[in-house]
C-alpha cells in the first residue's frame, strides 16, 4: 500500500481509530473529561491536515483510486477521491473541526460520560465514506453508519419526552434506507454489479433499449425518493425541522452542515454518473423539486418565531438551490451546486453556533424573549450580520457568488421561472434574516403580547458562560471562511468548475477507476 | 418460483406499510422489522433465484455464466440483516423509553405530551 492509498483512505481511518481511543479513555478514566477533550481535538485537527493534502494531490495529479484488499475492480470495494469527494471530505473536516471545539465548549459532562465523542467521531468516519466510496452498495453501509451515530447523538441525555422528534428521524431514516436497499437490488438484479464507475459503463450499453428503459426510470426514481428524504427535499422534508430543534446546538449545528448534504452528494453523484440527468425522464420532476424545496422551505421559515425553527427551514429552501445546480444540469450548474453546498456548510453551521450561544445566554431562542444583544455582545452580532448576509446572498459574501453561478446557468439554459423563484427565495430569506436580526440584536429589550393584549416585558438576563471565549472560537473561523470565499471567489471558482466539468463529463471518473483495478 | 417470491414480497411490503401508517408504536416498529424483510427477500429474488448449484465457476471464466448460485446477494443480505438488527434494537430502546415516560404507545397522544 503505497502512501497515496493511505491518503486516500487517512479521513475514514483517522475518525475510526480516535473514535476507539475516546471510548477507551473513557472506559478507562471515566471521570477525565480532559483526556476526551485532547484527543478529539487533535483527531479532528488531523482529520483536516490530512484532507487538505489529499485536496491539493487530487488537484495536481487527477482523480486517486484504492482498491481495498488489492481485490480487481468490479468486485473488490473502491475508494475513489476526485474532486468533487474530496471537496465534501474537506468540508466535513473543517465542520468535524469547529464542531469539536465548540463541543468542547458547550456539551455537558453527563453526555460526554455517555460516549459523546466517540460517536460523533463514526458520524465523521461515515460521512467520509459515503463521500469516498466508489460502490453503491458500500454507500448503504456508510449511510448506516452514519445514521447509528447520529440516531445516538441525538438520543443521548435526552430527556425522554423529547425522543418524540427522534422516533420521527429514526423511521424515516429507515424507511428511505429501505427503499435504497430495494432499489439495489433491483439494479443487481438489472445489471450485476454494484461499482459505480462499472454501473455507468453497463448502463451506457443498455440505455435507449425500451425493455429496459422502464425499469431504469423506476430504479432512479427510487433512488431519487431515498436520497431526497436524506437531503430533504420538498416534499420530503417534514422530519427536518422537529429533529433539528431539539438536541444541543453542537449537534445540530453538525447535523445542519453535513447530514443533509450527504444526501444531496448522493443524488448529485448518481444522477452525473450513473444515471444522466439530462438523459432521463426524471429531469423535469427535479426541476419541480429544486423549484418547490426553495419556495416551500423559505415560507416554512417565514412562518416561524424560534431561531433554530427558522434555520431549520431555511436549510430546506437552500437545499433547493444545490438541487437547482444539478436539476439545470450544465457543467457551470454543477459548477454553482458545489460551490452553494461548500459556502451553505460553513455559514449554516456558523448560524446553529451563533443560535445555540444566543440560546446558552439567553436561556431561550424565542424571538419575543429575546432584545438587545447587540449592546450586550456586539462582535457576535457581527458575526452574525456575516452569515445572515451571505445565506441570503449580499455581495460581496460567499452567497453572493454561489447564487450568482446558478442564477447564470439558470439564464443560459433559459429557465427564467427557477431564475425568478431563485430570486424571490433569496429576498425572503433576507427578510426572515432581518427578521431575527431585529428581534434578537436590535430592539432595546423584549417585547411580548399577552393574551389580553397588554405588553408584557420579560426581564431578559444574559449570564455568559465562563467559556465563552472557546463558543466563539468557531464562530469566528467559519466567520473569516465566509468572508474569504467572498473576497477569494475568483480564485475559487476555477476550481469549482473544473469540477462541474468533471461531474458533467465523468469519463475522467470512469477511466481512472477502471485503470486502477487492472 | 419467481411468482410465489414476488407475492409473498409484495404481501410484505404492504402489511409494513400498513403498519407503519397506524399511530401504535409498536406496529411502527414491527412495520419496519417487515420492510426490512421485505427488501432482503426483493435483494435475493431479484438477483436470480438458482435452485442446487454451488457458488463455484472455473477459473477461465470471467463473468457468472449458466447455472451457478450468485454468492453476492446473499453477502449483501446478510450486511443489511445486521445492519437492521442494530437499528432495530435501538428503536426499540428508544420506544421503551418513549414509552416509560409518556405512558402510552400512542404517537399522537405522545406528541401531544410533546407540546
Amino acid at each position: 500500500m503505497s502512501l497515496i492509498d493511505l491518503l486516500i483512505i487517512s479521513p475514514l481511518i483517522i475518525p475510526l481509530f480516535t473514535g476507539i481511543v475516546c471510548m477507551l479513555g473513557i472506559a478507562i478514566r471515566p471521570t477525565s473529561r480532559k483526556i476526551q477533550h485532547a484527543l478529539s481535538f487533535t483527531g479532528s485537527a488531523i482529520i483536516l491536515i490530512t484532507s487538505i493534502f489529499l485536496l491539493s494531490k487530487v488537484i495536481t495529479s487527477g482523480i486517486q483510486v484504492v482498491q481495498i484488499g488489492s481485490w480487481p475492480m468490479p468486485f473488490g470495494i473502491t475508494l475513489v477521491a476526485d474532486q468533487f469527494s474530496t471537496i465534501m471530505v474537506l468540508i466535513s473536516a473543517i465542520i468535524g473541526l469547529t464542531g469539536v471545539i465548540y463541543s468542547l465548549a458547550s456539551i455537558n459532562p453527563e453526555r460526554e460520560k455517555f460516549g459523546y465523542y466517540p460517536v460523533l467521531f463514526f458520524l465523521l468516519l461515515g460521512i467520509n465514506g459515503a463521500f469516498l466510496t466508489g460502490d453503491l452498495f458500500n454507500l448503504y453501509v456508510w449511510f448506516e453508519v452514519m445514521l447509528m451515530s447520529s440516531f445516538v447523538l441525538m438520543g443521548i441525555g435526552q430527556s425522554p419526552i423529547q425522543t418524540s422528534g427522534s422516533i420521527k428521524y429514526v423511521t424515516i431514516n429507515l424507511f428511505s434506507s429501505a427503499i435504497f436497499l430495494t432499489a439495489l437490488g433491483i439494479l443487481y438484479g438489472l445489471i450485476g454489479t454494484l461499482n459505480m464507475a462499472d454501473l455507468a459503463v453497463k448502463f451506457s450499453q443498455v440505455r435507449g433499449n425500451p425493455s429496459v428503459n422502464g425499469i431504469i426510470t423506476l430504479v432512479s426514481a427510487l433512488f431519487l425518493i431515498c436520497f431526497g428524504i436524506k437531503a430533504a427535499v420538498f416534499p420530503l422534508f417534514f422530519w427536518l425541522p422537529d429533529s433539528y430543534y431539539n438536541p444541543p446546538p453542537a449537534i445540530s449545528a453538525i447535523f445542519a452542515g453535513l447530514l443533509t448534504k450527504v444526501g444531496v452528494y448522493a443524488l448529485i453523484r448518481t444522477f452525473t454518473l450513473i444515471f444522466p440527468l439530462n438523459q432521463s425522464p426524471l429531469q423535469t420532476i427535479v426541476i419541480w423539486i429544486a423549484g418547490l424545496t426553495m419556495i416551500i422551505g423559505v415560507l416554512g421559515a417565514v412562518a416561524q418565531n424560534e431561531v433554530r425553527r427558522i434555520l431549520s427551514f431555511h436549510i430546506i429552501s437552500q437545499i433547493g438551490y444545490m438541487v437547482m445546480g444539478l436539476a439545470i444540469f450544465s457543467p457551470l450548474a454543477l459548477a454553482g451546486s458545489v460551490f452553494y453546498i461548500f459556502h451553505h456548510v460553513m455559514v449554516k453551521t456558523n448560524l446553529f453556533f451563533i443560535s445555540g450561544v444566543i440560546e446558552r445566554m439567553g436561556g431561550t431562542g424565542e424571538l419575543k424573549k429575546l432584545g438587545g444583544f447587540y449592546n450586550h455582545l456586539p462582535y457576535l452580532a457581527i458575526f452574525f450580520i456575516i452569515s445572515a448576509f451571505s445565506l441570503a446572498g449580499l455581495p460581496p459574501l460567499s452567497g453572493f457568488f454561489a447564487k450568482l453561478i446558478l442564477l447564470q446557468s439558470g439564464i443560459f439554459v433559459q429557465s427564467f421561472w427557477l431564475v425568478t423563484v431563485a430570486l424571490f427565495v433569496s429576498f425572503l430569506t433576507l427578510y426572515s434574516m432581518t427578521k431575527i436580526w431585529a428581534q434578537v440584536f436590535w430592539k432595546p429589550t423584549s417585547l411580548d403580547i399577552d393574551d389580553k393584549g397588554e405588553n408584557i416585558q420579560h426581564k431578559i438576563k444574559y449570564t455568559s458562560p465562563s467559556n465563552l471565549q472557546l463558543w466563539l472560537t468557531p464562530i469566528f473561523l467559519l466567520s473569516m471562511i465566509t468572508l474569504l470565499m467572498g473576497i477569494g471567489s475568483g480564485i475559487l471558482f476555477p476550481f469549482a468548475s473544473f469540477t462541474g466539468e468533471e461531474l458533467f463529463n465523468p469519463t475522467n471518473y470512469i477511466e481512472a477507476v477502471f485503470r486502477s483495478g487492472q | 418460483m419467481v411468482i410465489v417470491f414476488a407475492v409473498v414480497i409484495g404481501v410484505l411490503y404492504g402489511a409494513a406499510i400498513n403498519l407503519m401508517i397506524r399511530r401504535s408504536l409498536v406496529k411502527l416498529l414491527i412495520g419496519l422489522v417487515l420492510l426490512s424483510h421485505a427488501t432482503n427477500l426483493l435483494i435475493f429474488t431479484a438477483a436470480g433465484l438458482t435452485q442446487g448449484n454451488a457458488p463455484v465457476i472455473d477459473p477461465d471464466a470471467v463473468s457468472l455464466s449458466g447455472a451457478v448460485a450468485d454468492p453476492l446477494p446473499q453477502a449483501l443480505i446478510l450486511t443489511s440483516i445486521v445492519i437492521s438488527l442494530g437499528v432495530t434494537a435501538f428503536a426499540l430502546a428508544l420506544s421503551a423509553r418513549m414509552y416509560k415516560a409518556t405512558g402510552s404507545d400512542d404517537l399522537d397522544r405522545i406528541n401531544m405530551v410533546n407540546k
